[in-house]
């Protein structure tokens, strides 16, 4: 009790003296966490279009066969960077945004825990980037060795850029640790009196899953670009063998990271649509406590299966068995989840807004991707997926049409909130179903052209694959210059252009980020709110 | 205040999410002798013994043959000329033999080369016992020189009965910038 006074009284001292400094000083001094929240997003949309642009330059090249408009070692460094950006930059900063707007809003809280690390976790990101970037501009180019970074491809056969690489990534690792922590703390203690843990949103349960997932993985990628940094520039031997050392090592390593990562990439997705399909469906969210305890174990299940990327690297029969098993034991509480939301709608009344439509479309789409997960994951057929496009296929599926469609459907489901007013509708129509026709269009026909045999990451491929590839390129183009539309929209919107939104917003929507005026107000909760 | 903030709960926490980085941090670099450790006990990586064991002249299974396949190779940017004498010979598990690689130097500079080698199928490798080998040391040749290295090796009796052949690969590595210089990588071999 004592402390919620003492909370209380703090806020109002706050309010009182708190001049927020105007302008630039504004959002470089800023530690509150709707400002970095909005930092968070802006810089990660900026990102969306930067390593879309790359794509851009990837279809260009493939749209048909020969070599034509990049050389091919420009054509690795855009594939390198694209991954790491859409990855990095794009999913994970754009979820650690959607975290600082939302989670002290849902839980009942200030701001978050630590809110001058939240300054500094975000304002880091950009010089990452500015690095990364930069070594795409050095003799030599960037790093073309794909986002995997294999040894001995970064080690013997890169650029001598590689360090900069190596330092944006430990960076990007600081960001997101320093982020993740900031989550735990918040959620851990201080959510408003009375929400106890099975009481949580689910979007706060999935990204504490996540910031738990973050701070036992992302250490290990720093370790492991350590191990490629001294063994490039210091004469060690982790991955050479010349030297004592294990080039497959570095895939179990990087892999004992990467297979958590992709779920630190989607289990925030999980919760977000977990509040939408409700308020749409207007029904409560079906078995809340089935989807804590799935997301916990596929949070688990991602440390046991991570050599399921290296099945051709000439495992023994029974390891492959057993990552087999335990890939396909994940699709028990995925299938819970899908299972979970097609049960929210059942005999809902539902509506179909365009956050609504996304979320529809995440859950279809993101069950092909998870389906050809499955395919992947039976051993004697990886050995003809590997490396072709069916792997790109499916974890753009998962990635487009999983992660990136939940966030623009928590974009399109909160920014009446952020903003105070109703997006354009006109326009969010045309993103919508632009996006939809486009990401099939340039994703579906991969599944087609893998299967055929066409090999991942190589700027030209047999004829036999034009048709296809035309198609995908046009898909590409279209899903990129769609989301112009969707910047327009950002923009107007915070140009508060649009019919003033009331403070609930949605008629099904529940959750106590609705029970404050739209706009939020730039101080919410100095009092904790008693949860029923 | 500052009495209030050393009992922070939010001190305490990020103080224990801390600790959980840095040792999953050092567990990153532990993994590296872990998969040293569990691939030396099941061998499943084909790596093979890296010191000569003694040999024990104990039972020789003369009732069963195990074909062993020497296979040589160079990495890029190894001038070497490197072949095994023996390509291919049938053993009793647990008796001793000896095959010979043949080596030159025909560039123009001294070089130190290391092999490496790896068992195929990955699962033979335990049962590959050397007590003599090349691989064990760097191994420097001046320019021009040529050299027959020999290699002593009993397969353990303990071998499956179904793993009837496997097959040795040696890879060379020019590891010359690494090793000091061919003199003292001389000294130390000899």
């Amino acid at each position: 009790m004592s402390t919620a006074t003492e909370t209380a009284h703090h806020g109002e001292h706050d309010d009182h003296h708190h001049h927020a400094p105007a302008g630039l000083k504004r959002w470089l001094l800023t530690t509150n966490h709707k400002d970095i929240g909005t930092l968070y997003l802006w810089f990660s949309f900026i990102m969306f279009l930067t390593g879309g642009a790359m794509a851009m330059v990837i279809r260009a090249e493939l749209f048909q066969p020969g070599l034509q408009i990049v050389d091919p070692n420009f054509f690795n460094q855009m594939t390198t960077v694209h991954g790491l950006i859409m990855v990095f930059g794009a999913v994970m900063p754009a979820f650690t945004g959607l975290a600082n707007w939302l989670i002290p809003m849902m839980i009942g809280a200030p701001d978050m825990a630590l809110p001058r690390m939240n300054n500094w976790s975000f304002w880091i990101l950009p010089f990452a980037f500015l690095i990364l970037l930069s070594s795409l501009f050095m003799e030599g180019g960037g790093p073309a060795f794909g986002w995997t970074f294999y040894a001995p491809l970064s080690t013997t056969y890169s650029s001598d850029s590689t360090a900069l690489f190596v330092f944006s990534v430990h960076i990007m690792g600081i960001s997101s640790i320093m982020g993740a922590i900031n989550v735990i703390v918040t959620i851990w203690n201080m959510r408003a009196p009375g929400m106890t843990w099975m009481k949580m949103p689910m979007f706060v349960w999935t990204w504490l899953i996540t910031a738990f997932l973050l701070i036992a993985v992302m250490p290990v990628l720093a370790g492991v670009v350590t191990m490629v940094l001294t063994d490039k520039y210091f004469g060690t031997s982790f991955f050479n063998a010349a030297g004592g050392g294990d080039p497959v090592m570095f895939q179990h390593i990087f892999w004992f990271f990467g297979h958590p990562e992709v779920y630190i990439m989607i289990l925030p997705a999980f919760g977000i649509i977990s509040h939408i399909i409700p308020t749409f469906a207007r029904k409560p969210l079906f078995g809340y406590a089935s989807m804590v305890y799935a997301t916990a174990s596929i949070a688990l299940l991602s440390f046991i299966v991570w050599a399921h990327h290296m099945f051709t690297t000439g495992m023994p029969v029974a390891a492959e068995m057993f990552f087999m098993f335990a890939t396909m034991l994940i699709s028990v509480p995925t299938g819970v989840k899908v299972f979970n939301w097609v049960a929210t709608m059942w005999r809902g009344s539902m509506t179909f807004e365009i956050p609504m439509l996304f979320a529809i479309a995440f859950v279809v789409l993101f069950t092909i991707g998870g389906l050809s997960g499955l395919m992947l994951a039976i051993t004697p057929v990886d050995f003809q997926y590997h490396d072709t496009y069916f792997v790109v296929a499916h974890f753009h599926y998962v990635l487009v049409t999983g992660a990136v469609f939940s966030i623009m459907a928590a974009a399109y489901y909160w920014l009446p909130k952020w903003t105070g007013v109703m997006y354009d509708n006109t326009l969010a129509k045309w993103h919508f179903w632009a996006s939809l026709v486009s990401v099939n269009v340039l994703f579906f026909p991969m599944h087609f052209v893998g299967l055929a045999g066409m090999p991942r990451r190589i700027p030209d491929y047999a004829l036999q694959f034009a048709d296809f590839n035309k198609w995908i390129s046009i898909g590409g183009f279209a899903f990129g210059l769609s989301q112009l539309i969707f910047l327009a929209l950002l923009i107007k919107a915070c140009r508060k252009q649009g019919e003033p939104a009331t403070s609930q917003v949605w008629d099904g929507a529940e959750g106590l980020e609705w029970e404050i005026p739209s706009p939020a107000p730039y101080h919410t909760f100095d009092t904790p709110p008693l949860i029923k | 205040m500052s009495q209030a903030q050393s009992t922070n709960p939010n001190n305490r926490l990020v103080i224990k999410l801390v600790g959980i980085v840095c040792g999953m941090f050092v567990f990153g670099f532990a993994m590296v002798p872990l998969y040293d450790v569990f691939c030396d006990i099941t061998g499943i990586n084909g790596k093979t013994n890296e010191t000569a064991v003694v040999y024990e002249a104990t039972d020789i299974d003369r009732t069963r043959l195990v074909t062993v396949e020497f296979i040589t190779k160079t990495t890029t940017g190894m001038p070497w000329a490197f072949e095994a004498r023996t390509q291919r010979i049938e053993v009793h598990p647990g008796e001793l033999n000896t095959v010979e690689f043949y080596v030159k130097n025909p560039s123009f500079r001294d070089i130190v080369g290391q092999a490496i080698p790896s068992v195929s199928p990955g699962t033979a490798a335990i049962y590959l016992n050397k007590t003599e080998c090349f691989c064990f040391n760097n191994q420097p040749l001046l320019s021009g020189a040529e050299s027959v290295m020999p290699m002593q090796f009993y397969v353990d009796p303990q071998i499956p009965q179904d793993l009837t052949f496997f097959t040795v690969q040696y890879t060379l590595y020019d590891v010359t910038a690494a090793a000091k210089t061919v003199a003292e990588a001389q000294a130390s071999a000899e």
